[in-house]
């Protein structure tokens, strides 16, 4: 890395246009992720049809600053609603609102604030560690390291986390046929495009994923029954008091929930949620007073929420180095890359080093900017959750319209929101997770192109995808996700035996 | 709406075999073994032995129970009505926003989808309006969307 490469980045970023589009995204972010039923990976694909019109730099900031403040909101109405305001902030929902009926409000919000902003800064040290050094291994990499790569990752969404193994993969299945749409595979023939010539140059992404993401939610919002908003806290104190202490105390945790998030955003697949799970989980395995979580304890909630702001970090690793998405806001981030013709791959890293350096600036300035940003959410919080849904997801169905309408300027984008937003609805009212789906969606073409590129090189033979060595490692390693659950059976069963 | 997972294994078992049947009249590429019919095919195989065994559970599954579940929501008219009239705006907007043009569109959209999450009438009107004139003068103003006026007269 050099000098140079640096002050430019910092002149990319540090632009009036770019500060001011970071704090109007931040500021979304919050608002979307403290409403109960708008979620992060909404607000970021509301976001998409609006950085269609603006530059690359702050197009990716938007979506970066945009997420960081979403996860951390959700925590808001979690603690005083019991209402998470975004999945990744369900695992501790309980817990947080326990402590808001102790009185102690400030003390679960301001845990989530500052420790959430920690755990992003320690995602954000790994991916800025990490990424430059994987890009350069990345240079070598073949379409059968490629390939596997995809496989890799697509193994990762529906194998970790998804609770019905057969529907995650029926949903990637459907997701990777709709990318197989339009006329770019070999050959150019078209497929599956009926005639239509709308549908020739492939099914467009954004109207997918605002389809996918917002439209169905608003359906979901529209069909469910509400019960009425009471607050289990009048009034919000001092939330930074005590945080010192906490972090003295709780400084392992802090370390290993940071850690482990970081780490399973960066395993593609599996994002925040997840992530705030399982350390939630390992939190009250390792904690010496384990009885207390559930009670009101604010353990967890250090370790969860400081993982689940790692994940999202964690997750830009394997998207700009070799373009394959760790969770779904990614997956749209990667559709945004590709748009604003900043293509994610090793390439980047050495031909436009300034935005990949400009990326990791917007990932610390957004997790510093979230501690008085989200101290000025709390404060406001009671009138945000106010906010009328009634009036607020009409308005947001009006803007998806408009938004998939502006990408080619033809109403198909509007039918193509409403017929992907009707899909993502019935497949999820029916257990069919939707992450599969748009990873397919997204990663199907590369995986098209891989696997094409590599039979043809190999004239067809399919041994040549194991040959190589680092295609071979990571082959098995796709086993090892395929075939986890079976060795862990065959261990627990030996274990048990002796 | 709940369905028995055969049912949904039923259907995508349908759509993979009649992606096998499509891909057969696809082009080969002279001199190579791979062509455009390969990824779809192999996708599409996958998928027919998934829905085969999606199939296999729901029938397992089915023993006494529904075939057809319909959800609580679907017994509240409250929620059907919202369900049909977000699916209907839409449609609505595919259908009619070239001839009435994106304002009146937009309005007749919103209005309708706040009556039936019961908003009273008059801020039902206010808010659609409003938003509606914000959302039109950002795209058409500031990102430069040529968003229809239909026979409304250009106002600005």
């Amino acid at each position: 890395m050099t000098w140079p490469v640096i002050s430019q980045a910092f002149a990319l970023v540090f632009d009036p246009y770019v500060l001011w589009v970071i704090l109007a995204s931040s500021l979304f972010g919050l608002f979307v992720g403290a409403v109960p039923g708008l979620t992060a990976t909404m607000a970021t694909a509301l976001l998409v049809p609006v950085t269609f019109f603006i530059p690359p730099v702050p197009a990716v900031a938007a979506i970066v600053s945009c997420t960081a403040m979403a996860i951390f909101a959700g925590d808001i109405p979690g603690a005083l609603l019991r209402i998470p305001g975004t999945p990744a902030s369900a695992a501790y929902t309980d817990e947080a609102y326990a402590m808001t009926k102790k009185g102690q409000a400030e003390l679960a919000l301001g845990a989530g604030l500052v420790f959430s902003a920690i755990g992003g800064l320690f995602g954000t040290a790994v991916l800025i560690a990490f990424a430059p050094v994987l890009a350069e291994v990345a240079l070598k990499f073949s379409s059968f390291e490629y390939f596997w790569l995809v496989v890799l990752g697509l193994s990762g969404a529906v194998f970790i986390g998804a609770s019905s193994k057969l529907k995650a993969v029926i949903a990637l299945m459907l997701g990777l046929l709709v990318s197989a749409v339009g006329l770019d595979n070999p050959g150019a023939h078209p497929r599956f495009t009926f005639g239509n010539n709308e549908l020739m140059g492939g099914v467009s992404l954004i109207p997918v994923m605002v389809g996918m993401f917002a439209v169905s939610e608003i359906l979901r919002f529209v069909t469910s029954v509400h019960p009425p908003v009471t607050f289990a806290a009048e009034k919000i104190g001092n939330v930074f008091a005590g945080m010192w202490g906490l972090t003295k105390k709780y400084k392992w945790q802090l370390v290993r929930g940071s850690a482990i998030g970081t780490a399973i955003g960066i395993q593609p697949g599996a994002g925040a949620d997840i992530a705030a799970w399982i350390t939630y989980a390992s939190s009250k395995r390792f904690s010496k007073e384990p009885e207390k979580f559930g009670t009101g304890h604010v353990e967890g909630i250090v370790e969860s929420g400081a993982a689940n702001n790692s994940a999202l970090a964690g997750a830009w690793v394997p998207a700009l180095v070799f373009g394959i998405p760790g969770d779904s806001i990614t997956a749209i981030a990667i559709g945004v890359l590709y748009l604003k013709n900043m293509n994610p791959g090793p390439t980047l890293f050495i031909n436009n080093p300034q935005n990949v350096y400009a990326i990791f600036l917007v990932f610390i300035l957004a997790n510093i900017i979230m501690v008085p940003l989200g101290w000025m959410a709390i404060k406001v919080a009671k009138n945000v959750l106010r906010a009328p849904q009634k009036l607020l997801m009409p308005v947001i169905l009006l803007f998806c319209a408009v938004g998939s309408f502006a990408i080619n300027n033809t109403v198909f984008g509007v039918l193509l929101i409403l017929i992907f937003g009707l899909f993502a609805f019935v497949l999820e009212e029916n257990g069919f997770p939707t992450a599969p789906a748009i990873l397919g969606v997204v990663l199907g073409g590369m995986l098209e192109e891989n696997f094409v590129t590599s039979m043809i090189k190999s004239d067809g033979n399919p041994l040549a995808f194991f040959t190589r060595p680092i295609a071979g490692g990571l082959a098995a390693a796709t086993a090892l996700i395929l075939f986890w659950p079976l060795l862990a059976r065959a261990w627990r069963s030996a274990r048990a035996r002796r | 709406m709940k369905l028995n997972d055969a049912v949904f294994g039923a259907v995508f078992l349908a759509l993979s075999l009649l992606v096998l049947w499509s891909i057969q009249s696809y082009p080969r590429i002279p001199g190579q073994n791979i062509g455009p019919a390969a990824f779809p095919g192999v996708v599409a195989a996958i998928l027919a032995v998934c829905s085969v065994l999606l199939i296999a559970q729901g029938v397992r599954k089915h023993d006494g129970a529904a075939w057809f579940e319909r959800g609580a929501w679907t017994r509240e008219s409250r929620q059907l009505i919202g369900f049909a009239i977000t699916i209907a705006g839409l449609l609505f907007y595919v259908l009619a926003s070239e001839k009435l043009g994106f304002l009146i569109t937009g309005i007749v959209m919103l209005v309708s989808l706040m009556l039936a999450l019961r908003v009273k009438p008059g801020m039902a009107l206010l808010v659609s309006v409003v938003s509606t004139l914000v959302i039109h003068i950002a795209f058409y103003k500031g990102l430069r969307v040529p968003l229809p006026w239909g026979f409304v007269p250009v106002l600005y």
